[in-house]
């Protein structure tokens, strides 16, 4: 059904050539998965050609693990930058969590159950927070968000300074070591495929799911035609710094320590593996399948040039080319067909 | 939310005043702040604490001027702090290298390749048509990435600074302590950048691309080479700004230099009054919206808050001047209630 919704033509600002319809247009949303799909194919072909080690499962898991927390704000902005809008904070987010839920319990002496409950409302609250100004008072979420970037992680940074925080309870402790019994797959692995299956279930087989992309297609639209925007809007931000805040505990376990300087630049990684996956920036057509295909490219890629030691900085400005390039050649595709 | 028309004319009264409110609103925080906490510690208003606060000016306001006209056309660019350490390091280490590498040749180089990292983000932004967040923020690692590979990871030491680029930043003309050379020249970047915003075809084409994008391309204003224009203006800025980095620190690192000047930038230009709905702004707003920054972080120091307040401090401050923002425009003009 979404498909439909995909292809009407989007936006305000970003080009007055309102291109005709035609049905190979139909067509376009299938490429950018497929691609990625294959690119991770290949990124799997040549990581094993580089180092005879690359394709050993435990080596891949605790790889794929470093990127789960990633993974988890990518799977919450792929919802919102299908709406059309973005959250920046999320990162930013994350390290607030962290560092207020390892505060509560080492200084405060807050049981570490109840941490972990105050961390997820945190995040939650601090993702309405965000929503509050893109949705009530209708501001640009990249402003509000570039603002609450700055916000969370220097309300983080004021509890914790330079310090980091390392008194958690034992049973809190190396999440990515525990495993499904009977089985390699670890805890983190198995959390981001579930809410990936969620979220893609929501996204795609949903009423709601059909309101996020309305939205992103075209908000005054969806408006018209009845769409509550503004709650589709504050859900969306909520359930985004959830994801964040979810993120924040899970990094604070498998790091074994709270620091406010946890995921410095997280937010572009995350939104790197939605537009890899061939969510439009601009909103109305991407995937959460494309979002999770992505990730793991990215995480090969990076896996594949750490075997091939290149620098951490260097690993990063490849990322950054690929987001571009990403969006560059589904630009390509998308003109050339029609 | 195109709410001001398109400036065709120079002398139009309504953009005038409305410039004018807004640069107004930045001045009078800027008092509030400046007064309050002299209120609470007097030690505050003194030459020292005034020179810090103009130091701290420039190396802002130099970027701000090209970020401003890229706000104005509805666009961002984050990319601006990675510029200012690529370029800052490339001319570092010619003055290591290079014998007889001259302040003269740093500038000029400077500028160039910010120029050139410009051009750059503005082609992909207006001929390829990448949306302006993603170019920038690839821009943001990827140059980064660049000057860590360029450099090797190693810092240019204040030995290889040459003294009279540092002097830029410690005296001004007739040996005054308080106002720097460097202030002198941000002020001549920020007449040239009001010329071209108020005097020139550019610049009211700018505004017009601001107000209303579907608008200004009917009525023929050139789109793409205007935005090519503000992208390559801001990077060769920032460029520049690479080497006033060298000079007010006396170091270049690779780790440091422009990280996260994208943020402060931004907080500047929104609360010296560019809509972030695009179509308005002004550089005295701008300036103003600079040196409140600067008053707000020395306050913070002067009365005694500590370091790491700084972030939670500018996250409010943007928040308050874009929601100010939001809520001002819509006291001014009915909004459409739909999106």
């Amino acid at each position: 059904m979404h498909m439909v919704s995909r292809r009407l033509p989007v936006k305000q600002g970003a080009s007055a050539d309102s291109r005709p319809v035609s049905w190979t247009s139909q067509l376009r949303p299938v490429m950018p998965e497929i691609v990625v799909a294959w690119l991770l194919l290949a990124a799997f072909v040549a990581g094993s050609l580089l180092s005879p080690y690359f394709l050993d499962a435990d080596f891949l898991f605790r790889q794929a693990l470093l990127y789960m927390e990633i993974g988890i704000m990518a799977l919450g902005a792929t919802l919102i930058i299908i709406s059309g809008n973005l959250d920046l904070s999320i990162a930013g987010n994350l390290a607030m969590v962290a560092c207020v839920t390892a505060y509560a319990h080492a200084q405060l002496g807050v049981p570490m159950e109840l941490c972990l409950a105050l961390g997820l409302l945190l995040g939650a609250a601090a993702g309405a927070f965000n929503g509050f100004f893109v949705a009530v008072l209708r501001l640009p979420s990249l402003a509000v968000t570039l603002a609450t970037m700055a916000l969370y992680r220097g309300i983080a940074q004021i509890l914790l300074g330079d310090h980091s925080i390392q008194d958690f309870p034992k049973w809190f402790l190396g999440i990515d070591r525990r495993v499904i019994p009977g089985t390699p797959i670890p805890a983190p692995f198995l959390i981001f495929l579930g809410l990936a299956l969620v979220l893609g279930l929501i996204l795609h087989r949903s009423v709601f799911g059909r309101w996020v992309y309305a939205l992103g297609t075209n908000a005054r639209a969806a408006y018209y035609a009845g769409v509550p925007t503004r709650r589709v809007k504050l859900i969306l931000f909520t359930l985004s710094g959830f994801l964040s805040g979810l993120a924040g505990l899970m990094l604070d376990s498998r790091l074994l320590v709270a620091r406010y300087d946890h995921a410095n630049g997280w937010e572009l990684e995350a939104i790197t593996a939605v537009v890899l996956g061939g969510t439009a920036i601009a909103g109305g057509r991407g995937s959460i399948f494309g979002t999770v295909m992505a990730l793991f490219l990215i995480a090969v890629l990076r896996t594949g040039m750490g075997v091939a030691n290149v620098k951490v900085e260097s690993q990063l400005a490849v990322v950054g080319t690929l987001l571009v390039a990403a969006v560059l050649i589904s630009n390509f595709l998308g003109r050339r067909r029609r | 939310m195109a709410v001001i028309a398109a400036p065709v004319k120079p002398a139009n009264r309504v953009l005038d005043r409305l410039t004018q409110v807004r640069a107004l609103r930045t001045l009078i925080l800027l008092l509030i702040v400046v007064l309050g906490t002299t209120a609470i510690e007097p030690r505050y208003l003194n030459p020292n604490s005034i020179r810090s606060i103009l130091l701290w000016v420039p190396l802002l306001a130099v970027i701000a001027m090209g970020e401003m006209m890229v706000i104005i056309i509805r666009g961002i660019d984050v990319s601006v702090g990675s510029i200012v350490g690529l370029a800052g390091m490339a001319v570092g280490l010619m003055f290591r290298d290079t014998p007889g590498f001259s302040i003269a040749l740093g500038v000029v180089v400077s500028t160039l390749i910010g120029l050139a990292l410009g051009a750059l983000n503005g082609f992909l932004v207006a001929k390829a048509k990448v949306p302006a967040v993603i170019v920038t923020l690839g821009g943001l690692t990827a140059y980064r990435g660049a000057t860590f590979l360029l450099s090797n990871g190693s810092q240019i030491d204040n030995n290889y600074i040459p003294k009279g680029l540092v002097r830029w930043s410690q005296v001004g003309p007739f040996g005054i302590r308080e106002v720097p050379w460097v202030i002198f020249i941000i002020l001549g970047i920020a007449l040239l950048t009001w010329l071209i915003l108020r005097y020139t075809r550019l610049g009211h084409h700018i505004y017009a691309l601001g107000s209303n994008p579907d608008a200004a391309r009917l009525r023929g204003v050139n789109v793409d080479r205007v935005t090519w224009f503000a992208y390559a203006f801001t990077g060769a800025l920032a460029g520049f700004a690479g080497l006033l980095y060298a000079s007010r620190f006396g170091f270049l690192n690779p780790g440091q230099t422009g990280v996260g000047l994208e943020l402060t930038v931004i907080a500047a230009v929104v609360i010296g009054g560019v809509s972030v709905y695009g179509g308005s702004g002004s550089v005295p707003g701008v300036l103003l919206g600079c040196l409140l920054l600067g008053a707000i972080n020395v306050a913070l120091a002067v009365l005694g808050v500590a370091g790491t307040w700084q972030l939670a401090v500018y996250g409010v401050v943007i928040l308050i001047a874009v929601t100010a923002d939001s809520l001002l425009q819509r006291g001014l003009h009915r909004v459409d209630r739909s999106e």
